[in-house]
């Protein structure tokens, strides 16, 4: 069995078949960025996206997931570090604090905005709602949505590529045939001469 | 509504936005054991034994350790010290622990500590606080002599003189709920023996570094210096990961320690959630006596807190409670009795507001309830008796030194708000909609960091290196509340240089005096105040070795814009050039900055002393509609201002006052810890109903500086005064829209729907 995680083809091994996949991709692939914190897919932390829909994994079994193209928190910026767009607006809105929430988060949110580009505030908080945080109160990632938002209406309307290599984000897939073309790593979008990036080092 | 655009500085919101942040359980050791806990069915009994061997003989099981396997001390406290690492004479509560199982695999771990038998004598369950006080109740704890944990008193004036110059006298009882912190990340601990010179390196999810380490020194038996207690970054907290948290850690450590092997422990959520102490739920008895002109003539209240198992910090809880107990209003005559109570309950610790949230629920209806009594509006009964500059607090404390801005905070939300107008649309439980409208409103003023609690002091160090970046490391924790970040903001501006410049150094109980505990709203003000002293001293210093050449004298050095200047703008050298020329003269740019509390006072006869060394002040109002039919409560707006002396990362005291906002709403309308017999039925997060985005409004923000002189920052508070009053605004709303009164939290309205989880893919 085969998964396409972060653009990276994974040959997944028999004996992890019946694996919770969250495990699978903490233990087995090391990407810890989705979090474990209720077993029972009641807080969100450890959404990933799956065909580009959210999906909570604390739940779900490695078998389940055949072919499936997998975007974790992991692959969201770019190869070089450079942050995309939603994740800097996180950043730039105060949106984070113990930030054990976060990655799935802004995974739910990137699933809404390729979807709906144009949303108010009551479709950014309904978007969110499976997500649980306890520190924020939600507002400041409500802005940090909103404020992401308008990158997304550019990629839409072709103005602006939202990846490296110029492939529009596809829509909701969760046609399993599409997964040949996914078999090309494809590093998630940032704007082009976007500011937005990592974290100076000292000077 | 979205704020204008400013932008937020945290050292960490790069790793934590790409999922490269390594929390407790992301951590990887070669050759890791896991451990997990064993629990009884029992909610007080006396142990008889304690069975291992069906779990030790499940393959792949190492050990199974009990009380029998610590080699040092097994009874810990902050204050009693009868919190047990694992039970050893009683099942004290349905979440006392017997045992860990430690096994090659987690999965096989789990499973044998399920087959941990306790054998014991059922004893009878003191479930009510009420009646756990009474002289013929089974005692908890025996050796105690009495279920009473602690009791503190206010007197002051005469009450019944004040009562007889009272028109009217309104006396109400009230009742608050157990909530749970639900922190997303659970208790969890990695404990790694190093190989070098065997000191155990604990990497865990807890707030109190220092407690943990005295906690996991203890039980091993060892000294200070031989566990070092490593900073690593924590899913929330909000007060809860104190005892709890320590004694996770300490279990995992003697697990390591006896088998020489790291061992992970990290909490389901049900275990932590049957396990962890929560916020003690109340039952106050108040009564309260007010004039025609609508001045209050006296108090006289009766706290009773339960405690539950374990005293924790219980008495400091309580003591709060008593200090604050008629909110910001001066009472002349006042008379308050608080009990502090041991039960066979979930136990019940520190939790953001330590003793304000209960208090503020009853002080904050209390005032509006004598307000319409009097026929003022509550909003006016307010003003007439709050404090102000200069006024005398119920303990004697003269409100001077810093700005007492109570009105300030009330003023600028009733405007932001348009209090007054909407007031007059309130519903009342009249008319023919089927949502019916109300806005309410609560304000608290709060004493700063822990008052006569205890010990209140805090060490900083900065480290300057030759090529002029910087180490700093404090002993505040990193919680997620941004500590580290807003020390960093403090120092860079107290050196003039860039704060990327700064490296907040991962902290460390082997490099960091011991500073107390991350809670009480003291990170910023305890921290701040200590970065703010080291930073003057390595000032003085680098003044002093550099002012010769900068042709000036050393008290005339600036520092500003990544450079050290004299008198005249050409005299200056780069920052980073100033730290190559101290290391050439063999002057360390080190320093280390202690901040101490000022003095606080406190007799515990007459309940009387100077408390807090400041204060706090601020003020939240709601707006929301009731549904008529379904009981259904619709947040649609909330305002807050609160004063916090200074803000230092701007953006990240508006997180704080948004997630502060968030829980209290939680508190006022969905939260509650069930455990009919002592038996805890709210395991998960699918069940215990913190708020989710769709069940909170749009918040507004308003922050006020008034820079206290007492503190080097100038900044004081805003973790916890900004989770104190939502719910008693709730209250007030809730009144206002329906005309009735609330008087126990949770509020659950007419035909209130249980709370329902998530619709897909909960069990």
């Amino acid at each position: 069995m085969k998964l396409f995680v972060n653009g990276k083809e994974i040959e997944v091994p028999a004996s992890a078949m019946q694996k919770r996949i969250v495990e699978f991709l903490r233990e087995d692939l090391d990407l810890t960025g989705a979090k474990n914190a209720c077993d029972v897919g009641a807080c969100g932390a450890c959404t990933i996206l799956v065909n580009d829909e959210p999906c909570r994994i604390c739940i779900k079994l490695v078998k389940d997931f055949a072919g499936a193209r997998i975007l974790t928190i992991e692959g969201m910026a770019a190869s070089d570090g450079t942050l995309h767009p939603l994740q800097q607006a996180f950043l730039d809105c105060g949106a984070i604090q113990c930030g054990y929430c976060t990655p799935g988060m802004v995974l739910t949110a990137h699933a809404f905005l390729l979807k709906n580009p144009r949303p108010t505030r009551e479709q950014i908080r309904q978007a969110i709602f499976k997500n649980l945080c306890r520190c924020t109160g939600y507002q400041q990632i409500i802005d940090a949505v909103e404020k992401a938002a308008p990158h997304y209406l550019s990629v839409a309307s072709g103005i602006l590529p939202d990846v490296e290599d110029g492939i529009l984000p596809s829509g909701p897939a969760s046609d399993i045939s599409k997964r040949t073309e996914l078999a090309t790593p494809r590093p998630p979008g940032r704007m082009p001469g976007s500011t937005a990036g990592q974290r100076p080092a000292a000077t | 509504m979205s704020q204008p655009e400013t932008k937020c500085w945290r050292n960490d919101d790069y790793a934590k936005v790409t999922g490269k942040a390594k929390f407790t359980d992301d951590l990887k050791f070669a050759n890791v054991l896991h451990a997990a806990p064993a629990y009884s069915d029992f909610v007080h009994a006396r142990i008889v034994s304690i069975d291992t061997s069906a779990a030790e003989k499940v393959s792949g099981v190492v050990r199974v350790l009990t009380a029998n396997d610590v080699p040092g001390v097994n009874r810990f406290g902050q204050i009693i010290r009868d919190y047990r690492i694992f039970a050893d004479d009683k099942i004290r509560y349905h979440g006392d622990v017997v045992a860990i199982v430690v096994a090659e695999t987690r999965v096989i771990a789990i499973h044998a500590a399920q087959l941990v038998k306790v054998n014991a004598e059922p004893l009878p369950a003191v479930l009510d606080p009420e009646a756990a006080m009474l002289p013929d109740s089974p005692l908890v704890h025996e050796n105690h002599g009495s279920n009473i944990v602690n009791t503190h008193i206010v007197r002051r004036g005469n009450v019944e003189d004040g009562f007889k110059q009272a028109d009217f006298v309104i006396e109400e009882n009230f009742q608050t709920q157990t909530v749970e912190h639900a922190y997303m990340e659970t208790e969890a601990a990695v404990c790694v023996p190093r190989s070098t010179d065997g000191v155990i390196e604990v990497y865990g999810s807890m707030q109190h570094p220092f407690s943990t380490r005295r906690f996991v020194a203890a039980c091993l038996g060892i000294a200070l210096s031989e566990v070092e207690v490593i900073g690593t970054p924590m899913g929330g907290g909000f007060g809860g990961k104190d005892d709890t948290a320590a004694i996770v850690c300490a279990r995992t450590a003697l697990a390591a320690k006896l088998l020489n092997r790291p061992v992970k422990m990290v909490y389901r959520r049900d275990w932590s959630m049957r396990e962890s102490y929560k916020r003690h739920p109340y039952r106050v008895h108040y009564k309260m006596g007010v004039t025609k002109a609508g001045r209050i003539t006296a108090v006289q209240c009766r706290i009773v807190a339960d405690g539950g198992a374990y005293c924790s910090v219980t008495p400091w809880v309580t003591w709060r409670s008593t200090v604050q107990c008629c909110g910001p209003y001066v009472v002349e005559n006042i008379h308050c009795d608080t009990f502090g109570v041991y039960t066979n309950n979930v136990v019940a610790g520190a939790m953001r507001g330590f003793g304000s949230p209960q208090m503020n629920f009853v002080i904050e209806q209390m005032v509006e309830i004598a307000a319409q009594r009097v026929g003022i509006s509550g909003i006016e009964f307010r003003r007439r008796n709050m404090v102000r500059q200069g006024s005398v607090t119920i303990t004697g404390q003269k409100l001077d030194g810093h700005k007492v801005a109570m009105d300030q905070a009330l003023d600028t939300v009733l405007r932001e708000i348009d209090y007054e107008k909407k007031l007059a649309r309130c519903a009342h439980g009249k008319g023919d909609a089927d949502e019916l409208y109300g806005i309410g409103v609560a304000m608290s003023y709060r004493g700063v960091s822990l008052g006569a609690e205890g010990v209140d002091f805090c060490a900083a160090i900065i480290n300057a290196q030759a090529d002029g970046s910087i180490f700093l490391e404090t002993g505040i924790h990193e919680n997620g509340q941004g500590s580290e970040s807003a020390m960093s903001l403090i120092c860079a501006e107290e050196l003039g240089v860039d704060v990327n410049r700064i490296r907040y150094r991962r902290s460390s109980t082997s490099n960091i005096p011991d500073s107390g505990t991350t809670v009480a709203s003291r990170g910023t003000i305890m921290g701040g105040g200590s970065v703010t002293l080291a930073a003057r001293e390595l000032k003085k210093k680098i003044a002093e070795a550099l002012c010769e050449k900068l042709h000036c004298a050393a008290d005339e050095v600036r520092f500003k814009d990544n450079f050290i200047c004299g008198k005249a703008d050409a005299d200056r050298i780069a920052f980073a050039d100033a730290m190559r020329q101290m290391w050439a003269m063999q002057k360390f740019p080190f320093a280390l900055g202690t901040f101490k509390a000022p003095r606080v006072s406190w007799d515990e006869h007459t309940g009387q002393g100077d408390a807090y060394f400041t204060w706090v002040y601020g003020c939240q109002a709601v707006e929301l509609t009731v549904n008529k039919r379904t009981g259904k409560v619709k947040l649609l707006n909330a305002v807050a201002a609160h004063d916090m002396g200074r803000a230092v990362n701007p953006e990240m005291v508006r997180g704080q006052i948004y997630g502060g906002m968030a829980m209290s709403a939680g508190y006022g309308l969905h939260e509650e810890v069930k455990a009919p017999g002592g038996k805890m039925t709210t395991l998960n997060l699918n069940t215990y109903r913190i708020p989710r985005s769709m069940d909170l409004p749009e918040m507004k923000v308003i922050i006020i500086e008034n820079p206290d002189p007492v503190s080097p920052t100038g900044a004081k508070s805003i973790g916890e005064p900004a989770n104190e009053i939502l719910a008693p605004a709730i209250a007030n709303a809730v009144f206002n829209a329906t005309g009735n009164r609330h008087f126990s939290l949770p509020i659950r309205l007419g035909a209130l729907p249980e709370p329902t989880a998530c619709e897909e893919g909960c069990r």
